[in-house]
């Protein structure tokens, strides 16, 4: 009833805080990485560090989308790992009729956003009109991709043709302007997902459905359609990252993309995202990104901390992050 | 009657922010006595009662209880003092059963384990008293809302509560609970209990209060025995003018107007059956009945909101299928619900996205124009008089009253020819409730039609320029002209030759 100003006031604080609070921990982290190590700024680290970010990174800004509208998915890393095993697969088979040249990649690239979409949409398929819990229906998922993977490279690891990776190469380790192409499609999946989220009316109903999902279905949201387009992206963007992934190391295995979908949702939540829906932000998730892999960069250029600490620390990161942006909820 | 005080606030003031919203209120609450504490929606009423209650500490001024001052440090601690709030957004864990709310907090013990079978008999008791017919076990999460508040109430019975502080206890009841609560009330007040509720109806007031606060913009500007002051001297205090103009005058057209929509053999599974209607160009059509008579699921399934078939639907003459919220609006139909915070508002979300959400194709193509969205909030805020503190406040934060006003500039937004308004005034002040009408009547005169639905008898008589009356998810009957009163609208929604007793909800 007289509620108009009870938090008026403070809930402006409310944004600066939880806008400030990746960026400032991003930046105390520069900077401790730039005094234990000179080479921490020099442009072959940066690189390194967001060349790696980027797989992490393509597939956490669709899982942006996701939680925003409400959701969750598990089933990222397996499935990234049973593309890759796929791609690889294809593009073998094709080698004898195609050859090594520009069509056989563009096969294989067809391959994983096909099969990251098609993903996507079983998932989003059994979450919306089967009504499964999103936890389930994904926590299934992610043991069925992972086995498939495992029984495709019969236990053991799926290599791509060697001539075909020499081939393959450069989409990993080249780029325009010194820039490698992880890192450019990175950027172009951060511009459009920053603008999809803040911009457009696809954004604004994933905030709507993950807010409240009946209030959305009495606006005219077309609810189901909203969630399940959330997760055929972030099955598309996961097959984006595999494009980009297997031709660093030529192979997939049963261990391929083990634990991605953990570090992809917590590089969301460190961004800013809540884990219940309703709010997200395409930018404070490149940010968790990059916290979470300069962590791990600094412990492996300084001996200060063993790197096998690597996980505690980011798991006190995570858990760090929730509790500053509750307290600054809190006080608002 | 009379004696001292049990609680009182002396000269409190509560600022938030810069914004100081209680002016210097002095209140007592006395053992044995009902005080109605009245008001419009952002009047104080709400922040009065958490500092009551412990809830809130007041910037300024003092809480006394028993004469001596409080500081409540916790919620805990009022309840210490015998005090038990019942809010009006229930405080129930939803998850839990009925058994398990009345007693959260402080279970029976007998060693280690919990007492259940006294538990179990106390339960019954409590429930009886407020002759709930729910089962101790049942989850609250599958109540009515109206077993929801008796459940409530029942806690407190629980509680031996020595102060009750109610925010509209009745807003959720039906004419024969708001009986069974008052036989409460004054059993309490016999008891000793000191009783403080607010309430937009004012004939309740005038029921079943002692005595009689208004709070005005955080002031109280009238308080006395609620025997000296009429229901219009009230009305008169709360808003600062004369409101006894509450309904606009009906224009009282001829049945030859143009028909809008026409609705045939309409079948809502589970809810209703073979209802048709027909609605006129710049008419009001009430709908009247019984809380579960169907009303609100067939206007939701004629919109697309839930599975429905009809033998048919014609708007401007023209057969039309609707199977989703999206063909109802594509055609100019649209629904208001009478659900503000769960299906009509997102609470956590800003006034303009609130706004724009139904209608967001309109603003800009892939890309958002937020220019153009503020644009039309400003609009909706002169149009509709919303009151916001701030514009990119939370929508949760507004009043029961500007939520409304929002939620009808929302759905304007989709530029509906025919607007379906489900209990547009529910729990909202009597000012607030004549802009509505206006409104409406309004819209009506521009050539639109209007379908309102509504529990409260005196709004479908005052606005209505016809009634249908709605029986157990059947059209019991259509009222027009001098034909509209309390009387055939209870006959009807009863079935012919019912006891007249029985309030129409």
């Amino acid at each position: 009833m007289t509620t108009e100003s009870v938090n008026a006031g403070a809930r402006r604080s409310l944004p600066s805080m939880s806008v400030l609070g990746p960026i400032l921990a991003l930046v105390i982290l520069i900077v401790i990485g730039f005094s234990l190590n000179s080479n921490f700024l020099s442009a072959a680290n940066i690189t390194n560090v967001l060349a790696r970010s980027a797989f992490i990174g393509i597939i956490a800004v669709g899982m942006t989308f996701v939680i925003t509208a409400g959701g969750l998915d598990l089933s990222v890393g397996s499935m990234a790992a049973f593309i890759a095993g796929l791609m690889i697969l294809v593009m073998n088979a094709a080698l004898p009729t195609l050859g090594i040249g520009i069509p056989i990649i563009l096969l294989g690239m067809a391959t994983a956003l096909i099969a990251g979409i098609v993903a996507g949409l079983i998932n989003g398929f059994l979450i919306t009109t089967i009504r499964i819990e999103a936890f389930i229906v994904t926590l299934g998922t992610m043991g069925i991709y992972r086995s498939l993977v495992t029984w495709m490279a019969d236990g053991g690891t799926l290599s791509l043709d060697f001539g075909l990776r020499t081939f393959y190469r450069p989409v990993y380790f080249s780029g325009i302007l010194g820039i490698s192409w992880p890192i450019i499609v990175f950027a172009l999946t951060v511009i459009v997902g920053e603008i999809l989220m803040s911009r457009a009316r696809f954004g604004r109903h994933c905030a709507a459905t993950g807010s409240n999902e009946r209030v959305a279905h009495y606006s005219n949201v077309d609810v189901n359609r909203t969630r399940l387009l959330t997760y055929a992206m972030l099955g598309m963007l996961v097959g984006v990252a595999t494009i980009m992934y297997v031709p660093r190391l030529g192979s997939a295995s049963a261990s391929t993309g083990v634990l991605w979908e953990l570090e992809a949702i917590a590089a969301v939540i460190i961004g800013g995202t809540l884990l219940k829906g309703g709010f997200g932000r395409v930018w404070g998730t490149v940010i968790g990104v990059l916290i979470l892999s300069m962590i791990d960069n600094i412990l492996n250029l300084t001996d200060l901390v063993s790197p096998y600490l690597n996980g505690a620390i980011q798991g006190v990161i995570i858990i760090l992050a929730v509790i500053l942006q509750r307290e600054a909820k809190a006080k608002g | 009657m009379t004696g001292e005080p049990v609680l009182s606030l002396k000269g409190v003031s509560k600022s938030f922010g810069p914004i100081e919203v209680l002016h210097s209120v002095d209140l007592d609450l006395r053992a044995g006595e009902v005080l109605a504490l009245i008001g419009e929606n952002g009047a104080g009423k709400s922040t009065t009662m958490k500092i009551l209650a412990g809830y809130q500490p007041p910037t300024s001024g003092r809480v006394l209880l028993d004469g001596k001052e409080v500081s409540f440090g916790s919620i805990h601690e009022g309840e210490e003092g015998g005090i038990v709030m019942i809010h009006q957004e229930f405080n129930l864990a939803e998850q839990l059963t009925v058994e398990q709310n009345i007693f959260l907090g402080r279970e029976i013990r007998k060693g280690l384990l919990l007492d259940k079978a006294k538990m179990r008999r106390l339960t019954r008791e409590y429930l009886d008293r407020v002759k709930c017919r729910v089962h101790p076990d049942t989850l609250v999460s599958k109540l009515s809302n109206s077993d929801k508040q008796m459940v409530e109430i029942a806690k407190a019975l629980s509680r031996d509560a020595r102060v009750l502080i109610m925010d509209e206890p009745t807003a959720a009841l039906t004419g024969s609970e708001t009986q069974v609560l008052f036989e409460q009330v004054r059993a309490m007040r016999a008891h000793g209990t000191a009783v403080l509720f607010t309430s937009h109806r004012l004939n309740e007031v005038s029921e079943i209060a002692d005595r009689v606060t208004v709070l005005r913009d955080g002031s109280v500007v009238h308080d006395g025995p609620a025997s000296e002051i009429s229901e219009d001297g009230m009305a008169t205090a709360m808003v600062g003018r004369d409101v006894s103009a509450l309904y606009p005058e009906k224009p009282g057209h001829g049945p030859d107007r143009e028909v809008m929509l026409r609705v045939t053999g309409l079948n809502v599974p589970g809810h209703a059956e073979g209802v048709g209607f027909d609605l006129h160009r710049g008419e009001i059509l009430g709908v009247a009945g019984l809380i579960g008579a169907g009303r609100t699921e067939t206007m939701e399934g004629l919109c697309g909101l839930r599975p429905a078939s009809a033998e048919r639907v014609e708007i401007g003459g023209e057969a039309v299928t609707i199977q989703r919220p999206s063909d109802a609006l594509d055609r100019g139909l649209c629904y208001l619900t009478e659900d503000r915070k769960l299906r009509g508002l997102l609470l956590e979300k800003d006034l303009r996205v609130n706004l724009t959400l139904q209608a967001l194709h309109r603003f800009g193509g892939a890309l958002i124009d937020t220019a153009a969205e503020e644009r039309a909030l400003d609009k909706a805020i002169e149009d509709f008089d919303i009151r916001a503190g701030r514009r990119d406040m939370a929508v949760g934060n507004l009043s029961g009253g500007n939520q409304q006003k929002l939620l009808l500039a929302k759905v304007m937004q989709s530029e509906p020819r025919i607007l379906i308004v489900d209990e547009p005034t529910r729990g909202i002040d009597i000012g607030t409730k004549q802009q509505i009408y206006a409104f409406l009547r309004g819209l009506a005169d521009q050539g639109h039609g209007i379908v309102m639905i509504s529990s409260e008898m005196q709004e479908v008589i005052g606005l209505s320029d016809r009634v249908m009356v709605m029986r157990t998810g059947r059209v019991a009957g259509m009222l027009e002209g001098d034909n509209i009163n309390e009387d055939a609208i209870v006959r009807l929604a009863m079935g012919v030759g019912a006891v007249k007793s029985e309030r129409v909800a």
